[in-house]
């Protein structure tokens, strides 16, 4: 069976009950039953919940082999909270853990040895990268593992398609009763707010940090009535990789000419009136995107309303200016950010559900008028892939970009035509993420195309005399340039379910195979 | 041309592509890495081959490691290592048969 | 027959790139420079000339560059690459070559000579490529005026500050001042030749103010463009020789007046109390010219 964006689903799946995706709104309307977590009621006696180790904490949980773990991915490539943990998982011998986190990067090399052991057998995550990404892709985990974006991860938990036995939960500052902070600690990350949803639905949440602090650790981004045990460690991370100094402004000039175009696009739009709200992230053209709205704001005595997702120090920055009215904050991307989240009370932090959920009464990203996005490969369909390299192999996040490309009024791709000698804009996407119907312009440095499904944009662009080309047009610019790529071969065996927000499946991952330049 | 000594040209940036010639018995043979062998493996093969057979190169060892390198930089770097191996570096026959 | 259209074309920021990186090579078009100026001479390590000329022939000969001039700069006439350097400019189909430390008339006339010999070779036209030439010493802005008279294929000239100023021995520390004289002469000699003119780079390239600046006095003073080295500086130096609206709007009036009064047969006439006649055509051609690069004009002439 083919879903929307014309991805066939194997029966197998179809068979488990799984449904195809059919458009960005075709959930509409639904209603579930919420699940609800096994709470162990605190002993009113006992006024602490602090455990001397992780193991201690493990065996007070009463883990099992089989269980579902949760983490969260606050402290990116510095987090040193899944490691070890898992360290102590092998160490006690457990086997045929499921894994389910936020994200998870390069940090914890440990799981994928855990993969190739037969440690852990699931995995659902939104993002996946290096060594974890290789052994899934090469069918090195048992089950297939479920790629969920940030709101569609929320919504699993939330009608109890993901369980989380136990949430184990970084925190830089915690007290002896659980109250957990983002901040006040030695490796500060900002908000908490991966976490947030995972203490409230798992059966027992552990939080573990490096400086525990005196009782009541307000105000926390955790609270304590969720929280089972508390460990202390030395380090929970490395403070350099968790947030850097500052995300820096881009000198690529290609990336500055794109973030310049972008705006120049946002302002012929209708949405670019006082009072607009806007999202991004951190890569080069996002970021140089940020610091370009700048002058246009200021140009047209405007200012943007709020501003929602990861956070960096140039949008705190616009918020001190004068130009941004409040950020509401999911992550933070570096000091200047974690040092103003909830100093300012202008800059506070919401709940991933709060933020992204498809599944609720409504996140601020229904709300969202510009989301700027990046893409690892966009079609001429305008699915866009982030998730798997141009070798077929897992390294990428879907993250919150099919979430708020689908809620946003304009979502716009930022990209170079062509990365080294991998065409951005092809005929078929390896992977698709974000189906075509949530994004509607695409900026590259070689030129703007327009989703002709946005009749409406195209005419403003005309209006303001922007150029802009059939996206069929980019394509065969990119393939001009580097030659007509093969296609990646793969084996049958699904390895991987890309789900789609609303928990319909957007696309299958198999297995790579192994390749050889054959003698001919 | 026949490969007299091992030569190299091209670099490990991005965009590049480093090529070594070396002499050798019987035929190419070719040693290609690249991060793009799935979609252009099969494209640069057929270039280092073709870029051979026309430089009249019948035997060598061919070393490719490819930086995402475009078409137009792998032919270059190839015909840089090979007129190297031979120690000509004036009076290239630009736009004959061999360049 | 050398084009006067290609020798006059607009070229307000000429651009260099090393032709050895492909990085730089495959796509500095993009940022529309007026013309690439690919660099087998500094740009380009000793033991690397030779890999150079492959990758300069094979970018030419590959790669479309979207109508932005390309030109090369050859090794200087007294290293033993310059000649190879102009076989492979030749045979790959380029615009023009930019004569490094020219000094005199004489190395433009060394330069023509395999110039043509190589077109002969490599069945170009003869006279296709055209010539500029790079004044780097007190020598070479003295001889300005007979290097930009040297030959018909010469299109300008370019001053080259690092070297002048070394031979100079100033630091460039006073605002310029110790380049003013050179840079008199050179464009007071390229008009008087009726060639373009070309003022040297701006190394520093986080000051994009001094930049600025510095390009404006190079307009003022007469100049055509900029040598320029990084992409960045493009949008500037087309920002500065932008033409003001009201520059727009009046030779439009011009051109349109002359035009009409010529079918009339009137050569000589009044437009606002100021007399006009057909020496304010190429003048108020060059604006329009200008503004249309620059985006800011749409109209019909």
């Amino acid at each position: 069976m083919k879903n929307s964006v014309g991805r066939e689903i194997p029966r197998e799946l179809i068979e488990q009950g799984w449904q195809p995706y059919q458009g960005k709104d075709a959930y509409n309307g639904t209603e579930f039953q919420k699940v609800g977590p096994k709470i162990k009621v605190a002993d009113q006696g006992s006024e602490e919940k602090v455990l001397n180790s992780i193991e201690e904490a493990i065996r007070a949980c009463g883990l099992k082999d089989g269980m579902t773990l949760s983490f969260h991915h606050h402290f990116r490539d510095g987090d040193y909270i899944v490691e070890t943990v898992m360290r102590e998982i092998v160490r006690l011998g457990f086997r045929d853990m499921k894994l389910a986190c936020s994200s998870i990067g390069s940090a914890a090399p440990i799981v994928a040895d855990c993969i190739e052991t037969g440690v852990v057998t699931g995995l659902t995550t939104s993002g996946i990268r290096d060594r974890i990404g290789e052994a899934v892709s090469h069918g090195k985990l048992k089950d297939i593992a479920i790629l969920r974006t940030h709101g569609g991860r929320i919504r699993a938990i939330e009608q109890g398609k993901i369980h989380i036995d136990v949430a184990f939960v970084g925190a830089p500052s915690c007290d002896a009763y659980g109250n957990a902070s983002g901040k006040g600690g030695k490796s500060n990350c900002g908000s908490l707010s991966y976490a947030e949803i995972d203490v409230m639905y798992a059966d027992q949440v552990v939080v573990i940090t490096d400086t525990l602090v005196p009782f009541p650790n307000k105000p926390s981004h955790i609270e304590g009535i969720y929280v089972d045990y508390v460990v202390e460690v030395n380090e929970i991370g490395n403070p350099k990789k968790i947030a850097s100094a500052a995300a820096r402004m881009t000198t690529n000039p290609k990336d500055l000419m794109i973030a310049e175009d972008c705006v120049r696009v946002m302002r012929a739009l209708p949405y670019f009136v006082d009072g607009f709200s806007f999202q991004t992230g951190v890569g080069g053209p996002s970021i140089a995107t940020t610091i370009f709205l700048r002058e246009h704001l200021k140009e047209l005595g405007i200012k943007i309303g709020w501003i929602v997702g990861g956070v960096s120090t140039h949008m705190v920055n616009l918020m001190k200016e004068g130009l941004v009215g409040c950020i509401a904050d999911v992550q933070d991307f570096d000091l200047g950010a974690i040092e103003s989240l909830g100093t300012d009370p202008r800059h506070f932090d919401i709940s991933v559900s709060e933020y992204a959920n498809p599944f609720n009464k409504g996140a601020f990203i229904n709300k969202l008028d510009f989301v700027i996005l990046s893409a690892l490969e966009i079609d001429t369909d305008f699915n866009v892939n982030v998730l798997t390299g141009s070798d077929g192999v897992l390294r990428g996040a879907a993250g919150g970009h099919p979430d708020t490309a689908a809620c946003a009024k304009c979502c716009i791709i930022v990209t170079p035509l062509v990365r080294g000698r991998i065409p951005t804009v092809c005929d078929r996407v390896v992977t698709v993420t974000t189906a075509g119907d949530s994004i509607d312009v695409l900026v590259t440095d070689h030129g703007i195309a327009v989703n002709p499904l946005r009749q409406d944009l195209i005419k403003h662009l005309n209006a303001a005399g922007i150029e802009h080309v059939d996206i069929h047009t980019l394509r065969d610019k990119a393939y001009s340039i580097v030659g007509q790529p093969d296609d990646i071969q793969f084996e049958d065996r699904v390895v991987a379910i890309v789900e789609a927000r609303d928990g319909t499946v957007m696309d299958v991952v198999r297995q790579v195979k192994p390749f050889s330049i054959s003698e001919d | 041309m026949r490969i007299e000594h091992k030569a190299m040209a091209g670099t490990l940036e991005s965009s590049d592509v480093m090529v070594t010639v070396e002499p050798a018995e019987q035929g190419i043979q070719l040693s290609i890495t690249s991060p793009v062998i799935r979609q252009f493996g099969r494209a640069i093969k057929q270039t280092a081959l073709e870029t051979m057979e026309r430089l009249g190169v019948i035997d060598a060892k061919v070393t490719i490691v490819d930086q995402g390198a475009l078409d137009c930089t792998l032919k270059a770097r190839l015909e840089s290592a090979v007129y190297r191996s031979v120690g000509i570096t004036e009076n290239i026959p630009w736009g004959r048969d061999n360049v | 027959m050398i084009s006067t259209d290609r020798k006059n074309r607009l070229r307000r920021s000429m651009m260099f790139l090393s032709a050895q990186r492909p990085n730089l090579i495959r796509d500095s078009y993009l940022f529309a420079p007026d013309s690439l100026i690919f660099d087998l001479e500094d740009a380009v390590a000793e033991n690397q000339k030779d890999s150079a000329r492959f990758s300069l022939y094979h970018a030419i000969k590959n790669i479309d560059y979207h109508g932005v001039e390309r030109l090369v700069r050859i090794n200087a006439l007294d290293t033993p690459h310059w000649q190879e350097d102009i076989r492979v400019s030749v045979a790959a189909g380029i615009d023009g070559i930019r004569i490094a430390k020219c000094e005199s008339a004489q190395d433009v006339h060394t330069v023509e000579t395999a110039v043509a010999a190589a077109e002969e070779e490599f069945g170009r036209p003869i006279g296709s490529v055209l010539l500029m030439a790079a004044l780097e010493s007190p020598l070479a802005v003295l001889n300005a005026l007979e290097i930009s008279k040297a030959s018909p294929r010469m299109f300008g000239i370019a001053l080259s500050g690092g070297d002048f100023r070394r031979c100079m021995r100033t630091t460039g520390k006073g605002g310029g001042v110790d380049m003013f004289t050179a840079r008199g002469l050179m464009v007071l000699s390229a008009r008087a030749a009726g060639v373009q003119c070309f003022d040297t780079v701006y190394t520093d390239l986080d000051d994009l103010e001094g930049f600025e600046k510095e390009t404006q006095l190079i307009k003022h003073m007469g100049f055509d463009g900029k040598s320029i080295v990084n992409p960045r500086q493009i949008k500037i130096v087309h920002k500065v020789f932008a033409p003001s609206q009201e520059e727009i709007q009046e030779a439009e009036r011009v051109m349109i007046a002359i035009r009409e009064n010529a079918e009339k047969g009137i050569g000589i006439f009044q437009m606002d109390g100021k007399m006009l006649d057909i020496a304010f055509m190429e003048g108020a051609e060059r604006t329009i010219a200008l503004a249309k690069a620059s985006g800011l004009y749409k109209g019909d002439l």
